[in-house]
């Protein structure tokens, strides 16, 4: 049996799964301030009564990382950064801790100015007199090269509890990401390691002695051994937990898109061929530009409880929440009063949906039914035209070879899953003003726990080899091999497949869910004068995010209900 | 958190897959350590840098501008179409306010490609800011545009496309011509009889560095762009001035050209040649970007960069300064030289031989353009090459008097149609193509 768990701001949904699909599904509330006794208490309940021995998958979605960030509730850390030539380091400046420092490197790797080591261990000696225990380094094309990386973690690992590196965050090329998402891995590294050492204990306490695996905003999954080497990768989890839940139900491998509605905000993705399509950039929160992996969502600030309001003799719906619809005793009208008028939602009391409505039929001078139809109607279009332009933006991503320009896939999607509280009202309204079919997720409620509960391992490796200069490399595995002049791309591609082999299942894959898949390949010839000297090859596979491979059954089981 | 003091669009196209042939300058590998740079600096996150995917031109976009022979898809491939598509982009979202100023990081390049158009010469097909430009003429009513072309070579296909054009201030700076290809562009190229002194050509001498073309900037173009009042400026930023470029001799840095940049302050900037793929490109472009995008620029600067070891000698600052003084003079003495060259005659004629270095072809061309006084006046082209068929063709130019277009149709009509020649009109107040 499966359980997954995903904490919400209000709620935390948590499902059992069985071969005979939802054994139980139950909701606690979220307690913000004890996101631990939330998450245990959720364990708990569900486990009653359960014979604990046939459970043997756990996957936890929780907002602990992000609420540590959006809160700004991070301990100090140190940051050390060496830039060289190009935008000056003081321009990504992270926290008061951040120092910019000799050495540089350029974009083949070769060292330009070497690392000047007095200079790191005064540093160093400062920040440990300070009191800080962890500290982030980053070298500009220490993807190409960790070289100077590795020597500041050898002059300051001795004086820190844990050290986080540039390159091992991601094979990307992105400086200023590199640096944020190091500090963002160095800063929730404490939080992150003692909340789900804890949870771990306590369910190795009740009897259940498996590895915990926890969600990632690309909607996959890693055990919590790998996630205390980049635990900011398990921030903004839960939109793909939502997305992860929807995929279950996917019609077929056309192009869908995935809108979940919710009180505040409408998250919109896209899936293609049973996938969804990730961000290729990585995710932002707030201010933070990371290089981490995630599903690309949009989302928008239009929900059920959409404040509504006539400015002007126009309709205006949010882009603030004020509080629960009229219905359910708040203050302010919202879409899902109109819902509740229209009688496509049977709950909460009408007559103060109508008095509620009242004002703002009177300034659109027509009935109140009218006035909701065209509320419901405005909401239902604001979505789709969102959704139409989270297709556009994808569709208008750059590419940069005249073949992808001219042949690359153009996503077109003519069908819509949808889930969240007003869903079920609304999927036939958006079918019938967008022209695709749109569905309803079945079990809604908790297809973001379903999501987790099924959702896969995933994982990508870079790799770079460059045969002028002898090596291929993907930094953020550690590995480093020499290669010889005849080293080609499907050498290369072989190696890195590999190399995405033992990564998967360090992350905690099973044999059977390791889809791999080639996402980028390129290879160029090197000519310096008349001759072709070498050749430069850059390789990107992945995990296919997806579901391990019981979800047939359960899926099949769920649709059914 | 860096904020750009003036919105930058950005078209980056370095096509990955697309080579003249495979140990050419230029080939697949030209602008990907540009690209290293350019994502490792973050430059496409900055907040008021936006990078748009390039829309392709189409058939018509190109015969605005040039006489293909035969026709357009015999000499353009692809690649050329995404290429001065990435021009049009970026021309399109400055014209739509979506941006103040753009860079068209594209490849292959296009200021050699003259108005008729054989083949290849000096890398180019169709001459992409050409094709911008026009475009933006038609579609946004634009009248005045100043080139500034920084390549490293002569200008010579934007140059003899502009010749006849006094809407269009063509300048272009370069290595003279008596040492590098394509061997023009001297201060006495001073455009048409209907367009004297809206060429002006300003050649450095090999091993100007930082201090010879910040004067020619300063100095000379500057004074001479107030004075014109363009609507748009455009700047064929070519990066083979660089001191480590392989086919040139000069010894301009990345601070240099980003100083340049922010002088020139251009609208649009399109990429031209640079062929310094590891030295000097990636470098070169995140500066230029910086400085359009008004930011600082100051620590840009390439790994082998010592600013003494190519500092100009003396005699070459004297050289530039009268060169410069020669450029300036002619454009104050445009307006007399036009008048005397108006006065002549009501036809005048050219008669030039034309290489095309790349694809190995001889042109033999005879213009004759009608000297009017009213506009920039009416031009037939008789053009005979050794690989492809002869051509005859008739422009009539934006803002032709009543005179001129018939003169054009009266010469396209008498054109017999026959297997040994084409007849093309370019309509351009119709924005209309005809061939038979
Ligand atoms: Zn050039
Ligand atoms: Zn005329």
């Amino acid at each position: 049996m499966i359980i997954g768990l995903d904490v919400g701001g209000t709620y935390t949904d948590v499902v059992l799964l069985s071969n005979e699909g939802i054994e139980r599904a139950i909701k606690v509330p979220t307690d913000p301030d004890d996101l631990f006794h939330t998450v245990l208490s959720g364990l708990d309940q569900i486990v009653d009564q359960v014979e604990l021995m046939q459970i043997h998958r756990v996957v936890l979605s929780t907002t602990l990382t992000t609420n540590a960030i959006a809160q700004d509730k991070m301990p100090r850390v140190g940051m050390i950064v060496s830039a060289g030539p190009g935008i000056d380091a003081k321009y990504f400046r992270t926290n008061s801790d951040y120092f910019a420092v000799a050495g540089a490197t350029d974009h083949r790797g070769r060292e330009i100015e070497p690392v000047n080591p007095v200079e790191i261990s005064e540093i160093s000696q400062r920040l440990k007199s300070e009191g800080i225990r962890y500290v982030g380094v980053v070298a500009k094309f220490s993807t190409r090269n960790p070289q100077h990386e590795l020597q500041m973690l050898d002059l300051i690992q001795p004086h820190f509890d844990k050290v986080f590196l540039g390159h091992r965050v991601s094979g990307n090329l992105n400086f200023p990401r590199r640096i944020a998402t190091t500090y963002l891995n160095t800063a929730v590294y404490p939080i992150h390691k003692q909340f789900f050492q804890a949870v771990q204990d306590s369910l190795a306490n009740k009897g259940v002695c498996i590895p915990i695996h926890i969600m990632k905003p690309d909607g996959g999954t890693m055990v919590f051994s790998a996630s205390v080497d980049h635990p900011a990768q398990t921030i903004l989890s839960g939109p793909a937990a939502s997305v992860m839940g929807s995929l279950a139900f996917a019609f077929d491998d056309e192009d869908t898109l995935v809108m979940d509605i919710g009180g505040t905000t409408t998250d919109i993705a896209v899936l293609v061929n049973r996938a969804p399509l990730l961000n290729p950039a990585g995710i932002s929160m707030g201010s933070y530009k990371t290089l981490i992996r995630a599903i690309e969502t949009h989302s928008i600030p239009v929900g059920g409880d959409s404040a509504v309001r006539v400015v002007d003799g126009q309709i205006r719906i949010g882009p603030d929440r004020i509080g629960p619809a009229m219905a359910f005793g708040g203050p302010v009208p919202t879409p899902t009063d109109a819902m509740r008028i229209l009688g496509s939602m049977k709950s909460g009391c009408r007559e103060r949906s109508i008095s509620g409505f009242q004002e703002i039929a009177c300034q659109l001078t027509c009935s109140v039914e009218e006035a909701a139809f065209q509320v419901f109607d405005r909401t239902c279009r604001m979505i789709m035209t969102e959704a139409g332009s989270l297709v556009d933006r994808i569709n208008q991503k750059p590419v940069y070879t005249i073949h992808e320009l001219l042949e690359g896939y153009r996503v077109y999607p003519q069908k819509a899953l949808i889930l969240g509280g007003p869903a079920p009202c609304m999927a036939g309204h958006l079918e019938k003003i967008s022209g695709i079919q749109v569905g309803v997720t079945p079990r809604w409620d908790v297809a973001n726990a379903i999501g987790a509960a099924l959702a896969r391992v995933t994982s990508e490796v870079i790799l770079f080899a460059d045969t002028q200069q002898g090596m291929a490399t993907a930094p953020e595995e550690s590995f480093f091999q020499k290669v010889d002049r005849t080293f080609d791309r499907d050498q290369a591609v072989s190696m890195a497949f590999e190399l995405l082999r033992e990564k998967a299942f360090r992350l905690g894959a099973e044999e059977k869910e390791l889809e791999m898949e080639v996402i980028e390949d390129q290879q160029f010839n090197m000519v310096r004068g008349f001759y072709t000297t070498g050749r430069n090859i850059r390789i990107r596979v992945q995990i296919k995010p997806g579901l391990i491979g019981e979800y047939d059954t359960i899926a099949g089981i769920l649709s059914r209900e | 958190m860096l904020t750009a003091g003036r919105t930058t669009g950005l078209v980056f196209f370095p096509a990955f897959d697309w080579a003249i042939s495979s140990t050419h300058p230029e080939r697949e590998e030209r602008l990907l350590y540009t690209q290293d740079q350019v994502f490792e600096e973050g430059l496409l996150d900055i907040d008021g840098i936006t990078e748009f995917k390039p829309d392709l031109v189409t058939v018509r976009d190109i015969q605005r501008v040039h006489f293909c022979v035969p026709d357009v898809w015999s000499v353009a491939t692809e690649s050329h179409f995404i290429s001065a598509g990435g021009a049009k982009t970026i021309g399109m979202a400055v014209m739509d306010k979506r941006v103040e100023c753009g860079f068209a990081l594209v490849r292959p390049p296009g200021h050699h490609a003259m108005r008729v158009v054989h083949g290849a010469r000096g890398f180019c097909n169709i001459n992409i800011e050409a094709i911008m430009i026009e475009y933006i003429r038609q579609a946004y009513g634009v009248r005045k545009v100043a080139i500034v072309d920084t390549d490293c070579h002569h200008g010579d296909g934007t140059q003899d496309i502009y010749w006849h054009d006094p809407n269009t201030l063509f300048i272009s700076i370069h290595q003279d011509g008596r040492t590098l290809y394509p061997g023009s562009g001297f201060p006495h190229e001073l455009g048409g009889p209907t367009a004297i002194g809206y060429t002006l050509n300003y050649p450095l001498p090999p091993n100007t560095s930082e201090e010879g073309f910040l004067y020619a900037i300063e100095q000379v173009v500057l004074p001479i762009l107030k004075e014109f009042q363009p609507e748009l400026i455009i700047n064929s930023a070519g990066q083979d001035n660089h001191f480590s470029d392989p086919i040139t001799n000069m010894n301009f840095s990345a601070q240099g050209y980003a100083r340049l940049t922010s002088l020139l302050k251009p609208d649009i900037a399109v990429l031209e040649g640079g062929y310094s793929i590891e030295g000097a490109l990636p470098y070169l472009n995140v500066g230029i970007i910086l400085a359009l995008a008004g930011l600082d620029y100051s620590n840009v600067k390439e790994p082998n960069y010592q600013p003494e070891a190519i500092r100009q000698k003396p005699e070459i600052t004297t050289f530039i300064k009268k060169t410069g003084d020669q450029v300036l003079t002619n454009w104050r003495n445009r307006v007399q030289l036009g008048e005397m060259a108006q006065k002549k005659k009501g036809i005048d004629e050219r008669r030039r031989t034309l290489y095309y270095d790349t694809d190995n072809i001889v042109e033999n061309q005879h213009e004759t353009i009608r000297v009017c006084p009213n506009c920039s006046g009416v031009l037939k082209i008789d053009s005979e090459s050794d690989h492809t068929c002869r051509i005859l063709a008739v422009h009539i130019p934006v803002g032709a008097c009543e005179e001129c277009r018939n003169q054009g149709y009266a010469w396209f009509d008498s054109i017999k149609k026959s297997d040994e020649a084409k007849a093309f009109l370019q309509d351009r107040p119709k924005d209309q193509y005809l061939e038979k």
